[in-house]
């Protein structure tokens, strides 16, 4: 049981450090139009290009600086976490739902359910991710709900081949075949005694999935084909930040450490939750 | 015993093969009268544990049974639906599985996984099902039933979790009991309070029980009647008093010949006999070569 007790050790401050964040980020998505010292889309010429308060030449009320049309960076990206956290939510639960059910079923009754669905999910893998994305981006038209569906029908494969094989070790075990014994029918009891040795892996796939929905959301703002630009996103103020990089760092350089933090707290706080859930490493 | 008695489980010639044609099970007659403990005994390898999923129906996909029935109380479980003989199975029998490990919900809680089975499966009321389960505690001398049916089962050390085990495959007063080397994952001090429960409860439920083991001196501890396999065939067959006064088949002899003893405990360990091992691997191939006429 020593893992168990280094898990737990390293779990607690991990599991608060990125829940923090994450609980932080999300406020500041809820609250958006609360919190946002200024119009996230309000531009002033006067104001171009501001350096974040500590520097000299900053405006009271510009916290983080302002990009090069003088919009209000801090503001821009409070708006911009409230696209990030619907992608993610959205997206990770939809691929999470497709990925964990037919993970489960592969795993648990193998055969041909298991054949059918690993090779399915080997063809999808050999599909370049990004490109990918692009292309149904592309197809679907931009927009929310395309870059949601574009990522959940990328990435439920990550979930189904994870399921799957945690499901098979589980099946293996004897409480699974004490259970057919006592007359317990198959699905009942793949889904009452083997789902729940399962849910923590899901638990911290569905919160690394998140994180990587947001950069995935971030990487196709920056190629211009996700939501409308008029809207702020992490991945499109990066993208202009990129244009201004000499003038203006502060453009590139804070979307990009929200989104790093945003990314490692949900991987993080996915670790520190399975750590917490798992009975056994508890 | 009379012999009107009808046999709690009967096996008749039974023959399994794995999917590449080779024969695991070779013509495996066997019977449990109610209330008797049958020890099978024989090494690895040997084809006890499959004997025992196969009656309560959990074989491997890959072993098909190709010949011989199973009858527990009468009733041929080779001929019944697959719903009719799961429910059967599951009303009168039950496992006491090797590996205490493993063969609890590491998810859930003891109480509500040792009382699900008799709700759920049996149609017991929650309260009757409770009360059940802390009287079969208390039989497996489990002194904190509160503290015990709230724990986790990695919260349980090995002993305890075969207890519970023990008290779950009791609970629903099944005719038959398995029990799968419920001794060999266990250290040895513990190993003999697990077989003195299992011997006291047996008796007083009246439970036949199929005693799966590879250990000649548990076999005399707890059984009355035992069957020695060898590679899947039964090479003898005998009532365990007569069978250790006077052990007939040469490889039963040197089954016992190769148990360790406590009175002499430098002695080096004898393997079995090659000449024993030639001389069966030549019975088998012949009645292989027999079994193979008939059967194609």
């Amino acid at each position: 049981m020593d893992e168990g007790r280094i898990s737990r050790h390293g779990s607690g401050a991990r599991l608060w450090l990125a829940g923090g964040w994450l609980l932080l980020a999300l406020l500041a998505a809820i609250f958006a139009p609360l919190i946002a010292p200024q119009d996230p889309l309000a531009q002033d010429l006067m104001f171009e290009r501001l350096p974040p308060f500590w520097m000299s030449g900053a405006e009271p009320g510009f916290w983080l600086g302002t990009d090069s049309l003088g919009r209000d960076l801090l503001s821009r990206l409070i708006f911009g976490a409230r696209i990030a956290f619907i992608v993610a939510f959205a997206a990770a639960l939809a691929a999470c739902l497709v990925g964990s059910t037919l993970g489960l079923i592969a795993g648990y009754f193998g055969g041909w359910a298991d054949r059918i669905i690993s090779r399915i999910v080997d063809v999808w893998m050999a599909f370049p991710p990004v490109l990918f994305a692009i292309l149904l981006v592309a197809v679907l038209g931009t927009g929310l709900s395309s870059v949601i569906i574009a990522i959940a029908v990328i990435d439920w494969t990550r979930f189904c081949r994870v399921i799957r094989a945690e499901t098979m070790g589980q099946a293996r075990m004897d409480y699974v075949e004490n259970a057919r014994i006592a007359g317990y029918g198959r699905i009942g009891i793949m889904l009452r005694e083997v789902l729940p040795n399962v849910v923590p892996s899901i638990v911290a796939l569905l919160s690394l999935e998140m994180g990587i929905a947001v950069i995935v959301e971030a990487i196709l703002s920056f190629v211009n084909l996700s939501i409308s630009t008029d809207d702020p996103t992490w991945g499109g103020i990066i993208a202009e930040g990129r244009l201004s990089i000499h003038q203006a760092w502060w453009v590139l350089v804070f979307p990009l450490v929200t989104l790093i933090l945003t990314v490692l707290s949900f991987s993080q706080f996915g670790e520190g939750l399975k750590a917490r859930f798992d009975p056994v490493l508890r | 015993m009379s012999v009107a008695v009808k046999p709690c489980l009967d096996i008749r010639s039974l023959s399994a093969v794995l999917a590449n044609g080779q024969r695991v099970l070779r013509s495996v007659s066997l019977s449990v009268q109610p209330g008797e403990v049958r020890a099978l005994v024989g090494e690895s390898g040997a084809g006890k544990t499959m004997i025992g999923k196969a009656v309560l129906g959990v074989l491997p996909p890959s072993v098909r049974i190709v010949e011989g029935d199973m009858l527990l109380e009468g009733e041929n479980l080779g001929r019944l639906q697959p719903k009719a003989r799961r429910t059967l199975i599951g009303a009168r029998t039950a496992l006491i599985p090797q590996d205490p490990l493993t063969a609890l919900n590491p998810s859930r809680r003891i109480g509500p996984q040792m009382t699900d089975r008799l709700v759920r499966i049996l149609g017991w009321s929650g309260q009757r099902a409770d009360v059940r389960i802390r009287q079969l505690l208390d039989e497996v001398q489990i002194r904190d039933p509160d503290r015990v049916l709230k724990c986790y089962p990695h919260e349980l050390s090995g002993g305890m979790r075969q207890r519970v085990l023990i008290a779950a495959a009791f609970a629903a007063e099944p005719r038959l009991i398995v029990a799968d080397e419920p001794t060999t994952a266990l250290d040895v001090t513990v190993q003999k309070q697990i077989l003195r429960l299992i011997a006291q409860l047996q008796r007083e439920h009246g439970t036949a029980i199929l005693f799966v083991t590879h250990d000649l001196g548990v076999v005399a501890k707890i059984s009355q009647k035992v069957s020695v396999l060898y590679a899947g065939k039964v090479v003898e067959e005998a009532e365990t008093a007569a069978l250790f006064a006077a052990p007939q088949h040469l490889y039963t002899r040197a089954l016992m010949a190769a148990t360790p003893r406590y009175t002499d405990p430098f002695a080096s360990l004898k393997p079995v006999d090659d000449a024993v091992l030639a001389g069966l691997a030549s019975e088998i191939a012949a009645a292989d070569q027999a079994w193979r006429r008939p059967h194609g």
